[in-house]
């Protein structure tokens, strides 16, 4: 397996009643339950950790490991980071001081930046059991028949398709390269970083061309198929009611312990 | 078109090793599709061998590993030395790879900054860089191409272009994939010319047969990764019961036309 496709290639084989489920009950089960926990108040742990059980659960129906299901969740966390800074910039009880620069950490700040790490968190979770439990065509699939726009799932569809293109290019690109990165003995060989950098950036600059232009062939050869704005998928059948009724319950227990948390019942 | 005193000055080696010499290779992909089974084959300097055989039969694997892109089990030996990590880019002067698309193998702005990638990557001096960048552009027929951009070229253009990033280099041996490949039929009789009057050692991986049969003496036929038959081209190429157990197509058709048009 190459290094592309480990990034991209999310379905994990198995056969589970999670697995074999309607993609459009999942992607609405998902969807709703992100919102839901996108709500959760700082500091409100014992929500957040009532939130994650229903991942739990849906973990173990999918027979995949927790191990598993946390190591993939890894991936997104540095797009995490840029939450951070609120450390500083909250106002509140100063908790230290970096030296040198005078900045203060607060307890709310830091309050904040953990709850937004496992609100996040959480979300890429639920986003990884859906990935690894779901065939990305029948993501695209569900994503249409649930009325997202055709644009945004047709330039998804192709990201994929065409991302192992261009993954393949450019590894043979840097194949080739490598192949005249030579040495003789008595010279100094590599170039100057400065060089190499400029090597590198014309590389990725020729595969950018290269795309452009193949996404004009793509294209060109897809009109003189008749295609007109949308991939034609076959017409799915309606919802089964257990799958519904089970992407409701999720939904509606995350919401549950949102209301239960934020005293909305009383 | 080409002189042959002003190839690039070639290192000497020692005169009784062979150029390539493989012992015992073997390769699988990471998805653990073998790709070469025990490859023996033994290359003299100066010789012009024909890698035939059908899609997937190893030719491509096989010119990957003769200057370590692809690092299988067994031996690659260089002129005598030992394909090793540790000699890695020195080998690579020494073996001069061609890609199947010239589109992987051109990525600088200008035809000559790509010329000049392998040279400079040598830590040539200027001077010797760009000598060596002319006479590479020259023995290739595109002098006049330095300033042009290698995409906006036809593929016969880039085909040449890329040739002349491997002979700015001055490797002794010079390892091409498909060379051939979706050449217009003058573009091919251009290539065909060039190669033969080049003096280097040369592995041609191609479906050409009369490639094969203009351009070198001697063929190995590779199946599923292994060496099926070596021998004399013209020896080879006669036995139609061999090429067609291995996916080739006897050339009698091509030799005709072939005749015919001159």
């Amino acid at each position: 397996m190459s290094a592309i496709a480990f990034i991209t290639e999310r379905y994990e084989a198995r056969s589970s009643p999670v697995h074999v489920a309607d993609a459009r009950a999942k992607l609405l089960g998902a969807f709703g339950f992100i919102i839901a926990v996108t709500f959760t108040a700082e500091g409100a742990w014992l929500a957040l950790a009532l939130s994650a059980v229903p991942l739990v659960i849906v973990t173990f129906a999918a027979h995949l490991t927790p191990m598993f299901v946390v190591r993939r969740s890894f991936l997104a966390l540095p797009f995490v980071a840029v939450a951070l800074p609120l450390i500083f910039t909250r106002p509140g009880e100063t908790l230290f001081t970096v030296p040198l620069t005078g900045w203060t950490g607060s307890r709310e700040g830091i309050e904040a930046v953990a709850t937004i790490m496992a609100r996040s968190w959480i979300a890429v979770l639920a986003a990884v059991l859906l990935t690894a439990t779901t065939p990305i065509v029948e993501l695209l699939r569900g994503l249409r028949s649930l009325g997202v726009p055709r644009l945004l799932v047709a330039t998804v569809s192709f990201t994929y398709r065409y991302f192992y293109v261009i993954g393949d290019e450019a590894t043979r690109m840097m194949r080739a390269r490598d192949s005249r990165s030579a040495a003789l003995p008595g010279y100094r060989s590599g170039g100057s970083i400065r060089w190499r950098a400029s090597v590198l950036g014309h590389m990725v600059g020729s595969l950018f061309v290269r795309s452009l232009e193949r996404s004009e062939r793509v294209y060109a050869a897809m009109q003189s198929r008749g295609f007109a704005g949308e991939p034609r998928f076959l017409d799915q059948p309606s919802l089964r009611p257990p799958e519904a009724v089970a992407a409701a319950l999720l939904v509606g227990y995350a919401f549950a312990v949102q209301a239960l948390a934020h005293g909305w019942l009383t | 078109m080409t002189r042959l005193d002003e190839t690039p000055r070639i290192e000497t080696h020692n005169a009784t090793a062979s150029a390539v010499e493989l012992v015992g290779l073997s390769f699988a992909y990471p998805d653990g599709m073998p790709a070469l089974r025990g490859i023996d084959l033994r290359v003299e300097p100066g010789e012009k061998v024909a890698l035939l055989g059908p899609n997937g039969a190893g030719k491509s694997t096989l010119l990957l590993h003769l200057n370590g892109v692809f690092r299988g089990q067994g031996e690659v030996r260089i002129f005598a030395e030992r394909l090793t990590e540790a000699n890695l880019r020195l080998i690579r002067a020494k073996v001069g790879l061609l890609f199947s698309n010239p589109d992987d193998q051109l990525f600088s702005p200008t035809v000559l900054d790509d010329v000049a990638y392998g040279p400079l990557h040598m830590g040539l001096p200027r001077e010797e860089v760009l000598e060596r960048t002319r006479v590479a552009l020259e023995q290739v027929g595109m002098q006049g191409f330095e300033d042009r951009v290698p995409h906006r070229l036809s593929l016969g253009q880039k085909k040449r272009v890329a040739i002349a990033t491997v002979l700015s280099m001055g490797t002794p041996i010079l390892a091409l994939d498909e060379p051939s490949a979706s050449l217009s039929p003058v573009a091919r009789r251009e290539l065909i010319d060039l190669l033969q009057s080049l003096p280097q050692t040369m592995l041609i991986s191609t479906h050409d047969l009369a490639l094969a049969r203009d351009l070198l003496p001697r063929t190995v036929v590779l199946d599923e990764g292994r060496v099926v038959a070596d021998g004399a081209t013209a020896d080879i190429l006669e036995d139609a019961d061999l090429l067609v157990a291995h996916g080739l197509e006897p050339l009698s058709a091509h030799r005709h036309q072939h005749e015919g048009a001159g």
